[in-house]
């Protein structure tokens, strides 16, 4: 009976509530006790930082200027991101819900009460009955954790974790292509590529010290290819800017391959030597004449030919994406079409030469390493394969019968918790009511569980849905390591003890195995000792971190796995001499070109796309509640091309109302000329009536899973609101809906 | 040469780490003395970062009437001195750049002093540091200047008032100067007969007034 009653009270007493100032407010008199070097939460970047620390207390940020990929810098979300460690809304205890309201327990109680339904929920409709739903947020051992304690913890197959809803399409394309789910460049490579081409990825506001690289590149000389439907920060600068209809990928990249096959500018030799099933990729692309692919994605054929030039002359060049391909019911499939670019021309493997994803989340990477996946266990092993099973059932000493078999994906475990197969969930790392498609289903979904806890350290949209809520750790208050997008593995370091009762998250979720009876397998002390473990389990598989140590992170800022012994340096770039298939070859796949699963009619003439916005991350759990950022982000918005705006006598500021087939929401209008006119936009970070996930599609692709975000029909209705518009400066200050008391 | 800010607005890209940086240096209480504007978002996503451009002749330093304003042996222009400030905000009126601002709640003029307790110690200052694009840059003239495509530029002009400044703007164009153009209005002006100069002009009326307190 999962359902929130007392909205306003939670809100009241939990937030968001704006909070803008250290503990004890802004001061010149401090006297700091300790520099405690570490990295950002939040993106992949994980840019290294400093924590300045008086009385246990983390009251500042300094620049960590010695650590080699951002040497120093940091976005707006990494300066403030301290200000979240002591802010007012921390729960500082764990919470019960009774009639609707939430009140205080000890952890006994909470944990009792836990156990207690887990344990009804399983015996009477069997253990499948328990989802386990995790996140890439956490540092790699806490992941490694959470995909061992719903398999040998609570016996469920059904364990899945947010990166579902994030890198996972360019997983699988990896895998399906090299063999290997890791970007195959270190980012010091990008100052030495002639030519980038960055798809679907706006990394001045996602990535913005990624943008480090980038202008060495630029500084040197590069040009940029940047394939965007909107002109962003990013593709402002592009030499050239794509700017194609969403989900139209693979139709520009087959145009693309076209145009480098037509005109000679393929590697022979490489596709030979080093590559599969080219024939039937080069008989594809051969259909997909630039006016054919430009028919189809609506960028002018000159520019598609112009940009597989640049692309196919280039001595050097890297081919990158984000979210913005792989965020689509053919997100696998465009992942594929790009990397066929890259196969082609055999810009692999060297220095200045290659491919990456640029993952979303700081631990995108590692989160989706060892074993949280519904499918995977630790060192990227499959979870279908025996001599896998065997080798991670002898390392935890679990009797492989115990070994549940594949679970499914996270939008999946959803449909079936609403079919009453999935009966209790426990979440970590996630806010299932912001970053899921289809808000009003997920909704129904949590109403219909038989119980919910949520461990997290603030009360997020998702968590208000929750029987049992139990205070979890920030990241300055726990160690362990995460592994940035280019494959680092790098070392969060401990700052300061949890607040009131809060406790580090992997302590909560043994204690929960341990009063399951499952003990014998939750008996670790520390981070440490489970990395420990964690680098034993991963040992032979393709994420090897067997000869990673902590101490040898600290050392060289970072490991790049696979690291297989403890006198190897790591592995910085990948593909220099084989790819990870068996046969040390890549895989070429053809790929025809397929529509989104929604494409815009009568009803709903616009595709909306949806994205991110540089001032809050992700469900915006963490960052919705510090002022500084809040104020220059206060709600989202629809962005609308001044063509489209005219046609249906909409202006700048005037709230419309975007419907779906799906839902709808109310959002304000901001005009502007750097989005298509068939296209409009809304950022996603923001929960109840004002989550664009509201109206977004949850159509999967059908191999990584994941939901359309970024493209789906919808139509923009004119309302007669009383609200006065917001325009230009006035876009300032909190939003009502969202912040009750400031 | 010292070491000095170089601003590329072609590289801002508007995150503003810039300005929450800004508010962490222990001196300034939690306020940012920096600034990011959309310079229309309606037909662009560019963005520009205002600093002070520290000028050699500082106008706000030029008009304070306490000389509340110092200006460092390196050329780095300070905030108004707490027990000279006299609220007037001159200051916040006459700078060409509208840099200064007046904290009312602390009832201070505030400025960038180029984080002058990092700086002087060797340290870049906070804008610089976290700038993830190098758009705010913090070094000496000989180390960036060569590492990039752009120019340079360090004299501006408003009108008939020619600034130098110690921050250059890094400009993808040949230009020797920026010139903010004053729409003609004062082309002219200040030229006619009986004084040739704004100059002699000013010194016209300061005889003039000096003789009418004579007694």
């Amino acid at each position: 009976m999962s359902r929130v009653e007392h909205l306003e009270q939670i809100i009241e007493e939990y937030g968001p509530h704006l909070h803008d100032a250290p503990h004890g407010g802004w001061r010149a008199d401090r006297v700091i006790d300790r520099v405690v070097p570490t990295h950002c939460p939040y993106c992949a970047v994980q840019c290294g930082m400093n924590l300045l620390v008086e009385n246990d207390h983390v009251v500042g940020v300094e620049p960590r200027y010695d650590f080699p990929v951002n040497e120093g810098r940091l976005c707006p979300k990494g300066v403030t991101a301290y200000l979240q460690v002591h802010h007012p809304d921390r729960l500082l205890h764990p919470l019960i819900k009774r009639n609707g309201r939430f009140e205080r327990a000890s952890w006994d109680q909470a944990l009792d009460l836990v156990v207690a339904k887990f344990k009804e929920l399983q015996t009477k409709h069997g253990p499948d009955s328990i989802g386990v739903y995790s996140g890439s947020s956490l540092t790699t051992e806490k992941t490694y954790l959470m995909g061992k304690f719903a398999r040998a913890g609570l016996g469920t197959r059904y364990v899945d974790y947010n990166g579902r809803l994030c890198m996972v399409s360019a997983a699988a394309g990896n895998n399906k292509a090299f063999g290997i789910d890791r970007a195959a460049n270190p980012w010091s490579d990008i100052p030495l590529a002639d030519v980038l081409l960055i798809a679907g990825s706006n990394c001045a506001e996602t990535f913005p010290v990624l943008n480090k690289f980038l202008w060495q590149q630029r500084d040197n000389g590069g040009r940029w290819i940047i394939v965007d439907p909107r002109e962003t920060a990013t593709a402002r600068q592009g030499d050239l800017h794509l700017q194609l209809k969403p989900g139209t990928d693979v139709a520009l990249a087959n145009g693309m391959l076209h145009v480098l096959i037509e005109d000679d500018l393929i590697d022979q030799a490489f596709i030979d030597s080093r590559t599969n099933d080219w024939d039937a990729t080069r008989e594809l692309a051969h259909r997909y004449s630039p006016d054919v692919a430009s028919q189809i994605c609506g960028v002018p054929a000159q520019k598609i030919v112009d940009a597989a030039r640049l692309y196919g002359r280039a001595r050097t060049a890297l081919v990158m994406h984000a979210r913005g391909i792989e965020h689509h019911t053919n997100g696998v499939n465009n992942v594929l079409s790009y990397i066929n670019l890259v196969l082609a021309t055999g810009k692999i493997g060297a220095p200045g030469r290659g491919y990456g994803t640029i993952t979303g989340q700081g631990n995108g990477q590692g989160g989706r390493e060892h074993g949280q996946k519904a499918d995977q266990l630790p060192g990227q092993r499959s979870i279908s394969n025996p001599e896998h099973r065997k080798h991670v059932c002898q390392v935890w000493d679990l009797p492989e019968a115990e070994l549940p078999q594949a679970g499914v994906s996270v939008v999946e475990m959803f449909t079936k918790m609403r079919e009453g197969e999935i009966r209790g969930l426990l979440s970590i790392c996630n806010n299932v009511m912001v970053s899921l498609p289809d808000t009003n289903d997920v909704r129904r979904s949590l109403e219909g569980l038989d119980f919910y806890v949520c461990i997290d350290f603030f009360m997020s949209e998702g968590a208000r849905y929750a029987d049992v809520v139990l205070p979890g750790s920030a990241w300055s208050e726990d160690e362990g390591v995460t592994c940035n997008s280019e494959g680092r593995v790098v070392k969060i370091n401990k700052a300061n003890n949890p607040p009131g009762e809060a406790r580090p998250d992997w302590w909560i979720v043994q204690e929960i195995a341990r009063r399951m009876g499952r003990g014998k397998y939750f008996s670790f002390n520390s981070p440490l000792e489970i990395f420990n473990e964690l680098r034993v389990a991963s040992r032979g598989g393709n994420a090897d971190y067997y000869g990673i140590t902590w101490e040898k992170i600290e050392k060289n800022n970072g490991i790049f796995w696979p690291c297989p012994t403890e006198d190897h340096p790591g592995t910085p770039r990948l593909f220099e001499d084989r790819f990870y298939h068996p046969d040390g070859k890549a895989k070429f796949h053809a790929i025809e070109y397929n529509p989104p699963n929604e494409v815009p009619d009568e009803e709903f003439p616009l595709i909306l796309t949806s994205g991110r916005v540089v001032y809050q991350y992700l469900s915006g759990n963490q960052t919705r509640r510090i002022g500084f950022l809040v104020e220059q982000c206060p709600e989202p918005y629809v962005e609308v091309h001044p063509e489209t705006a005219a046609r249906l006598k909409i202006n700048d500021g005037e709230r419309v109302r975007v419907v779906s087939r799906r839902g709808d929401g109310v959002f304000p209008v901001l005009v502007v000329r750097t989005i298509r006119p068939d296209t409009i936009f809304i950022p996603y970070h923001w929960g109840e009536q004002l989550a664009v996930n509201q109206l977004t599609n949850p159509a999967l692709d059908p191999t990584s899973k994941i939901p359309e975000f970024k493209a789906c029909a919808a139509r923009i209705e004119k309302i007669h609101s009383r609200q006065l518009p917001i325009l230009g400066r006035q876009r300032k200050g909190a939003s009502a809906s969202e912040v009750k008391r400031g | 040469m010292e070491e000095t800010m170089f601003i590329d607005p072609q590289r801002c890209i508007g995150c503003r780490a810039c300005v929450a940086a800004c508010r962490e240096c222990a001196t300034h209480k939690g306020y940012p003395m920096i600034f990011v504007d959309y310079i229309d978002r309606a037909e662009t996503t560019a963005t520009v970062p205002t600093v002070c451009m520290h000028c050699k002749e500082p106008t706000c330093a030029l008009v304070c009437p306490a000389d509340a304003i110092k200006v460092s042996d390196d050329g780095v222009v300070m905030s108004a001195l707490k027990p000279r400030c006299l609220d007037c905000r001159n200051c916040v009126n006459a700078c060409p750049f509208g840099v200064p601002k007046y904290n009312t709640e602390i009832h201070l003029q505030m400025k960038c002093d180029m984080c002058y307790d990092r700086s002087s110690e060797g340290l870049k200052p906070m804008c610089a540091s976290v700038c993830p694009t190098g758009a705010i840059s913090f070094g000496k003239y000989e180390q960036i200047v060569p590492l990039r495509r752009t120019k340079p530029v360090n004299v501006h002009v408003f009108g008939n008032q020619k600034v130098e400044t110690k921050v250059y703007l890094m400009l993808p164009t040949d230009a020797d100067e920026v010139k903010v153009d004053g729409c003609g209005v004062f082309e002219g002006m200040l030229t006619r007969a009986g004084s040739e100069t704004a100059e002699s002009w000013i010194d016209t009326q300061v005889e003039h007034s000096d003789k009418s307190n004579e007694f």
